[in-house]
């Protein structure tokens, strides 16, 4: 672990990957906050599989791997994904796990179709794009951790400018409506960014584990607070700590993806969140239990004895 | 229908009709509530009260028909009127606490990117001594009862300041304590000239807490003071049934 | 067509026979996504079979990875009984955590057994035919084949005897354990027979596919009927037509039999939802729009119908429709001619009157609408009403 503190000061590379995995933490845990505010949860897992066709798409077309083009081809394809979810719940009466079964399965069957098809090409084209089916956060790039810091900032500025809007609108949309407040851009931007989230984390955890990076550091944060700003700070660190810890541990080992470590890590600390924390924690409402019951057997003694 | 000319009516619905997924579920309503009386809409399930009030609230879109408060449309309007949804449809595991919850009534007066500041904590503080909750102002919102839920909604509705409260199933699933706090606070607020609109569902406390009522079911079957209109006729007429309830002369 | 390629598509065949079938219910009791969950996370019993036994053949890898599906299961609905995060949560983490520790097991002790990333997610369909079954040196064909079969005479079974069981489950849960059907029992066992079928299937067509093979076909035939019966034969059927066509497609373009089986999927549970009569987009939007016509012209109807009693001039006058109704020019010319089309109004210099026919069947609808049996109106709109919308 030490060496690990050293080589962030000496090692370029190793400094540089940290930056971005922490960027990328706190990007996820932000957002992933929104998405399990909004009952939303499998979004991820369902917008992560829909973007790998655009990735392939993008380089067929453009036949380069810049990441810029890659990633957006993922951010068109996720929204192409999220628009059709949504359709298929309001038009028909299919239920929302229904049409994020189907856009997952048939976007991401469709991109693997794509992604084995050109593997016959000369430059062996498939090797790059393999990465975002697991995660390699080694592959960052000083360009990567620039857009992620930038985007993190972004996202940090609608979150202060309208911070008091998006609570309003999570917690009760009707009654924001009612105040006059724009629901439906605040919706497309919340989803958007959303998008923009999964797909900026693709190239670290990988298509499949995407869900639960989402949904993890929020689910854990949400167990030590009533605050919605405490527990989006608290989001955003236990998202950092997962992406750093998991890159330096999945790095120490040769050929182990990031993805796999940092899912657990994140994992790990909800499950302590669900055990330890405070009021919601099981021991906390264990030993509640211990004192109600204390208390009521007192309450018929003293009845008794009266 | 003609509107008398001259008369402002707290709230004027012109020809309003809603049709979910091509079932008819407003009719045609037509409906003008004067200014400062405590009225409740009444009717069976399903004869679109709630539709009624998300329609006039602009929540719900309709497929003909206009809404005026005070004269001008709801748009320009809306400062002056304040919304109470039923508590059911709110996920209250959301991570906030009471004074927060209710400090969000501030939020259409402070317009967009200010924070609430000192006065806004004032005037929550206020609310939620008038409705009894000030002393659960720290605690979260999931830990509440469905009666202390209601009340922090009203709270929340109070620090608008409006001049016109539109609440839907207020007493629905509240303690008899909350029931009676909540419609003397209703009945104080009429008392200082604020309409009043409740989507109520006990017919047998509709002459006891309201002045006027709206028979609803899906065509607004009449309207009009408690006194006059709640009758048998109407009741039959609303309810499709022989429905005697003891109305005090 | 040559032996294999036979072989592979009786594979793909049955194995999306055997997907469809318990994806009907999955579909019908919103549990789709728990078949994403499962696909993944019995890697992890495919790995710790794997560490037991050495042996990449051994039934104890299939055995453990069912067990490990069912866990799954089991594990997401101790969370949620927690309360502590939503239902869909508890899933998201639950499968990517297990999928997770089998990934990292894998790394750690397997490094010489190349995880090949595609063959996990997508299986080696082309290559099942070679892996054959030999009982005393007589080939017996590939073994995909025989498992995957006995899981299906197996689903098949299970679905024969208790179909009126299942269906009440489905249905009407309530009902069923009031007349001792435990619906509990029956969840896990719907819960273990998917996990059976999606180990099964892993192998030849790996996670990805078997969750496109158990919810769209489901979810096509869902758009087109309610009745149990239709939708399993449906699903059924496109589940077949997709593996078959979908196979022909990837021995076009060299690629993923899987991925183009997924594809194929996609685009029949497309088309159905774009041109399925009554139910698909394209018959929806024109329907709605002819309901708005005639939604309107009611209203205006009986609009007309109120002001009998008054006799209030300006309220009949076209210029009204614009103010009161808030709609456009065309859309009130459009109220306007549909309801002199089927002479349900007359005008008299600029004010609208409603003739007897109008008036008949304006009094008709109030009956009907205020008895809330909104549908009836279907009926007398059809008496009434030559021009729809």
């Amino acid at each position: 672990m030490l060496e690990f503190l050293e080589l962030i000061w000496s090692d370029y590379t190793v400094r540089i990957i940290t930056m971005g995995t922490a960027a990328l933490g706190a990007i996820l845990g932000l957002l992933g906050s929104f998405a399990v505010l909004r009952k939303q949860s499998l979004l991820g897992d369902a917008i992560s599989h829909a973007a790998l066709p655009g990735i392939v798409l993008a380089f067929i077309l453009t036949q380069t791997k810049t990441t810029y083009v890659l990633l957006l081809g993922a951010i068109i394809s996720g929204l192409i994904g999220s628009v059709l979810i949504n359709s298929i719940v309001k038009r028909t009466h299919l239920k929302t796990d229904t049409a994020l079964g189907i856009i997952l399965s048939v976007f991401f069957g469709f991109g693997m179709l794509l992604l084995t098809a050109i593997q016959k090409q000369p430059d062996a084209a498939q090797a790059g794009l393999d990465k975002y089916l697991f995660g390699q956060a080694a592959t960052l790039m000083l360009e990567d951790v620039k857009l992620l810091i930038a985007v993190l900032g972004l996202a940090l500025l609608i979150l202060f400018l309208f911070y008091k809007e998006l609570k309003l609108l999570l917690f009760d949309a009707d009654y924001a409506k009612t105040l006059g407040i724009n629901t439906k851009y605040l919706d497309v931007l919340i989803t958007v960014f959303i998008i923009v989230a999964i797909v900026l984390g693709l190239q670290t955890v990988g298509v499949v584990l995407m869900s639960a990076m989402l949904l993890a550091p929020a689910a854990a944060a949400r167990q030590w607070t009533n605050s919605l700003s405490t527990m989006l700070f608290l989001s955003a660190i236990l998202g950092m700590i997962s992406g750093v810890l998991g890159t330096a541990i999945s790095a120490s080992q040769d050929n182990l993806s990031t993805g796999p470590v940092i899912v657990i890590i994140a994992v790990s600390l909800v499950v302590i969140s669900f055990i330890f924390a405070p009021n919601r924690g099981l021991i906390a409402k264990r030993v509640q239990q211990r004192k109600n019951k204390k208390l009521f057997e007192k309450i018929k003694d003293d009845a008794a004895t009266t | 229908m003609a509107s008398q000319k001259g008369v402002k009516y707290a709230i004027n619905v012109h020809d309003l009709t809603v049709a979910y997924d091509y079932k008819p579920v407003l009719w045609d309503i037509h409906l003008q509530v004067p200014e400062g009386v405590l009225m409740a809409i009444v009717g069976p399930n399903g004869a679109g009260k709630s539709t009624l009030i998300k329609a006039m609230l602009g929540i719900q879109k309709s497929i003909t028909g206009t809404v005026e408060v005070f004269g001008k449309s709801y748009k320009e309007m809306r400062k002056e009127v304040a919304y109470v949804p039923q508590k059911e449809a709110i996920d209250w595991d959301f991570p906030t606490t009471v004074l927060d919850a209710v400090m969000m009534g501030t939020y259409g007066q402070l317009g967009w990117i200010k924070r609430p500041g000192k006065k806004e904590k004032k005037a929550a503080l206020e609310a939620l001594e008038q409705v009894g909750m000030l002393p659960f102002k720290n605690r979260q919102i999931s830990q509440l009862s469905g009666g202390q839920q209601q009340r922090v909604f009203l709270a929340r509705a109070l620090v608008q300041n409006a001049s016109i409260y539109i609440m839907d199933e207020p007493f629905q699933g509240v303690d008899a304590t909350t029931e009676i706090a909540i419609i003397n606070i209703l009945k104080e607020l009429r008392e200082q000239g604020k309409t009043v609109l409740v989507v109520h569902h006990d017919l047998q406390t509709v002459p006891e807490y309201f002045d006027w009522v709206t028979f609803l079911n899906v065509k607004k079957i009449a309207t009009g003071p408690v006194k006059e209109i709640f009758n048998d006729d109407n009741l039959n007429k609303t309810y499709g049934i022989n429905y005697k309830v003891a109305v005090n002369q | 067509m040559t032996q294999p390629q036979l072989e592979i598509q009786l594979i793909a065949a049955i194995v999306s026979v055997a997907c469809a079938i318990p994806g009907v219910f999955l579909v019908l009791r919103k549990m789709a996504l728990i078949s994403d969950a499962i696909s993944h996370s019995i890697l992890l019993g495919i790995v710790l079979g794997f560490f037991i036994t050495q042996d990449l053949n051994s039934p104890i890898l299939i055995l453990l990875a069912c067990l490990v599906g069912v866990l799954t299961v089991v594990m997401v609905e101790l969370i949620q009984k927690t309360k502590l995060v939503k239902e869909d949560t508890a899933i998201g983490l639950v499968f990517p955590a297990l999928f997770s520790i089998g990934i990292i097991l894998i790394s750690l002790k397997a490094n010489d057994i190349h995880l090949d990333v595609d063959s996990v997610l997508l299986g080696e369909l082309a290559f099942a035919p070679f892996d054959r079954l030999f009982i005393n040196g007589k080939d017996f064909g590939p073994k995909a084949l025989w498992i995957m079969g006995s899981i299906l005479i197996f689903t098949l079974t299970l679905l024969l005897l208790f179909y009126k069981e299942l269906k009440l489950s489905t249905f009407d849960a309530g009902l069923s354990a009031a007349l001792g059907f435990s619906p509990v029992l029956i969840h896990y066992s719907l819960m273990t027979v998917s996990s059976v079928t999606v180990v099964g299937a892993f192998d030849s067509v790996g996670a990805i596919l078997v969750v496109a093979l158990m919810i769209v076909p489901a979810a096509t035939a869902y758009l087109l009927t309610h009745k149990l019966k239709s939708m399993l034969m449906l699903s059924v059927f496109f589940g077949l037509f997709s593996s078959i066509g979908g196979y022909w497609v990837a021995n076009l373009l060299d690629a993923s039999i899987a991925g183009s089986m997924a594809t194929m999927l996609g685009v029949i549970f497309f088309t159905v939802y774009l041109f399925a009569p009554k139910k698909g987009l394209l018959a929806n939007l024109f329907k709605e729009k002819r309901q708005k016509s005639e939604v309107q012209l009611l209203a205006f109807l009986l609009h007309l119908h109120s002001l009998n009693e008054d006799n209030d001039l300006e309220e009949r006058c076209v210029n009204h429709l614009y103010m009161h109704f808030r709609w456009t020019k065309s859309e009130a010319d459009n109220i306007l001619s549909l309801a002199k089309e089927n002479s349900l109004v007359y005008l008299d210099g600029d004010c609208i009157y409603l003739t007897e026919k109008g008036n008949d069947f304006s009094e008709r609808a109030i009956q009907f609408i205020t008895s809330n049996r909104g549908e009836k109106i279907e009926g007398i709109k059809e008496d009434y009403l030559l021009f729809r919308g």
